[in-house]
């Protein structure tokens, strides 16, 4: 283990909205008792304001740094950010991370058990979407008792939950950082989730989302998470990484058998990622991506929508990202700047893709690090961020 | 002194920018640099400030410094920004490096109550002295660059600025000779800037 590593470290778990207060969602339905599995990082200080809430990504979850035991090979999913004397350094700030409402690894989603039937829901999951699940972490935060957090941070699906916080609860964060993100996913995005989804429902073994119990959709769900992999890569990361080299052969095999080190390399996620991973949660947490869109708030308009805003921002984007490339934090940031919201904007040079948020850690520690002393200095000496 | 002030006092058009601009005010710095000039104004004058730049490195400056700052090139104009949204909006040395000038100077006028842009005098007595005598592209202090790798792509004289604020309707409110140190012809620099004055700093407005 590495001396700026937060260690070993445990989930803990929030159970909230238990009958009559069950949590109302956008959809119009209810959703009750819910749980969400969330970890923390660091020591809340007495004044309970260096507090920063993570969002993770559609795969992601609570385990966001450090190591759940000495067995465990890879830390957790944020970890070369997350740390004493990293980014989000631990030594000062008090860091959570919550796997989200739908997800899969602890928190209530579609693999969890209704209590209603005493089975796992399946598709009698309601439709949740980013506001649900922010609402949700919302409903954390209150219970460890936090009144301001010092920054929501997150990248991708993450970065959208900080849109959302940020313009629903602005009195509740002095500072905000999305990073990779969109204000609406753009048309090849919904794309790419739907072949996704139908690699998934096009699975025998998905049998309606009723396979509890019994074989998940396990080839949907690898194939699903392949056509993810590709887009969260860029040409020159794939061409560096893989290039055209063989995988264990010389020659072409003249057969549909393995030859390229790229097949090879996404069976591989695919096949990893379904021993951790629900098909169901697949299908509700990308229409959650799929459905938000910022502008919404503001009647179809992005400026209109960002005008509750009152967080300092720092929105990160990166060159080679086409998923949410950085034209589409750049619009974001515009809309933010018209509201006269004090927005810092970057884009990083990187041949990562999108994937960049999650392996660029030079370049965004030297951001995210500064930044946030900043807004935690301007706190201390009383500072406000109004415009 | 703090560290930006002492990195601006470097700068002679910095400074006259820094005393020019009033306490609590609004400014929008373009081509924001490495931060000081804004830091300085928020330290020390209580300004509200905000940057615009183009590099990386420039961007991390600032961040590092806290200034809020925003990656963009400028030759994209200003379109976001509301009219007259600033009290200043400074452009320093930097004039002779975009790719439409006269769109930027309409949009600094546009976005700003007041508009504050220095420009190195290209018809400095220095640089006419080099062309004339040596034939080659004069360096000097101020434009020291070999002509194969100059990022100036618009040089200009004093002269040539006020002429294009005559043609695009902007109205000049206040110019200001300025070098670096007191020269020999310092005291003159004011009656005949364009041969003297290697800086001229203007204040410029809408009509």
């Amino acid at each position: 283990m590495e001396p700026n590593s937060v260690g070993i470290v445990t989930t803990q778990y929030f159970v909230f909205a238990e009958s009559p207060h069950e949590l109302a969602l956008e959809c119009g339905d209810t959703l009750g008792p819910v749980t969400l599995a969330y970890e923390t990082y660091g020591r809340l200080d007495s004044a309970k304001a260096n507090a920063i809430l993570l969002f993770h990504a559609l795969s992601g979850d609570a385990h966001a740094a450090g190591y759940h035991s000495l067995e465990e090979h890879r830390p957790g999913w944020w970890d070369i950010m997350i740390g004493p004397g990293k980014a989000f350094d631990t030594e000062k700030y008090f860091i959570i991370c919550a796997n989200c409402l739908g997800g899969c690894r602890g928190s209530t989603g579609p693999s969890s058990v209704n209590p209603k039937t005493g089975k796992p829901y399946a598709l009698d999951f309601p439709i949740i979407t980013i506001a649900d699940m922010v609402k949700a972490q919302r409903a954390l935060i209150d219970h460890l008792g936090i009144e301001k957090l010092l920054a929501v941070a997150g990248g991708s699906m993450g970065g959208m939950q900080v849109l959302e916080w940020a313009t629903q609860y602005p009195e509740s964060v002095r500072s905000a950082i999305p990073i990779a993100t969109t204000s609406h996913l753009s048309a090849q995005g919904i794309a790419f989730n739907e072949v996704g989804r139908q690699a998934i429902m096009s699975d025998p073994d998905w049998n309606h989302g009723n396979y509890y119990g019994g074989t998940p959709p396990n080839k949907g769900l690898a194939l699903a998470r392949m056509i993810g992999h590709i887009t969260y890569l860029s040409d020159e990361a794939m061409h560096r990484k893989f290039g055209r080299k063989l995988q264990n052969r010389k020659e072409l095999s003249y057969d549909f058998l393995t030859d390229f080190q790229v097949e090879s390399y996404l069976h591989y996620q695919g096949d990893l990622f379904t021993q951790r991973f629900d098909a169901n949660s697949y299908l509700y947490i990308t229409k959650a991506i799929d459905y938000f869109d910022l502008a919404e708030k503001g009647n179809g308009s992005l400026v209109d929508a960002c005008a509750p805003a009152r967080a300092a921002f720092l929105i990160i984007a990166f060159s080679s990202d086409w998923l949410y490339p950085p034209y589409q934090n750049k619009e974001l940031a515009d809309a933010l700047r018209v509201n006269n919201v004090e927005v810092s904007f970057c884009v990083l040079d990187s041949h990562y893709g999108h994937d960049a948020f999650l392996l660029e850690a030079e370049h965004q520690t030297r951001l995210i690090a500064h930044f946030l002393k900043h807004i935690y200095e301007e706190h201390v000496r009383g500072g406000t961020h109004e415009p | 002194m703090s560290p930006e002030m002492k990195a601006i006092a470097l700068r002679p058009d910095l400074m006259k920018i820094y005393e020019i601009v009033q306490p609590g005010s609004r400014v929008l710095d373009l081509g924001a640099g490495s931060g000081d000039l804004l830091k300085t104004l928020e330290r020390h004058k209580g300004v509200t400030v905000r940057g615009v730049e183009i590099s990386e490195e420039g961007i991390m400056e600032c961040i590092a410094k806290g200034v809020p700052i925003y990656q963009s090139n400028l030759d994209e104009g200003l379109a976001d920004y509301g009219e007259q949204s600033f009290d200043y909006v400074i452009l320093s040395q930097t004039l002779q490096q975009v790719h439409r000038p006269k769109l930027i100077l309409q949009e600094i006028v546009r976005v700003g109550r007041i508009g504050i842009v220095s420009i190195p005098n290209f018809a400095h007595w220095h640089i006419r002295i080099q062309l004339l005598l040596r034939g080659t592209m004069p360096r000097t202090s101020y434009i020291p660059y070999h002509w194969y790798e100059t990022p100036n792509i618009h040089l200009l004289s004093i002269r040539d600025f006020r002429k294009i604020c005559a043609e695009l309707g902007i109205r000049i409110r206040n110019e200001w000779a300025v070098s670096f140190r007191k020269a020999a012809m310092t005291f003159l620099m004011p009656f005949w800037p364009n041969m003297l004055a290697p800086l001229g700093i203007f204040e410029i407005s809408r009509r």
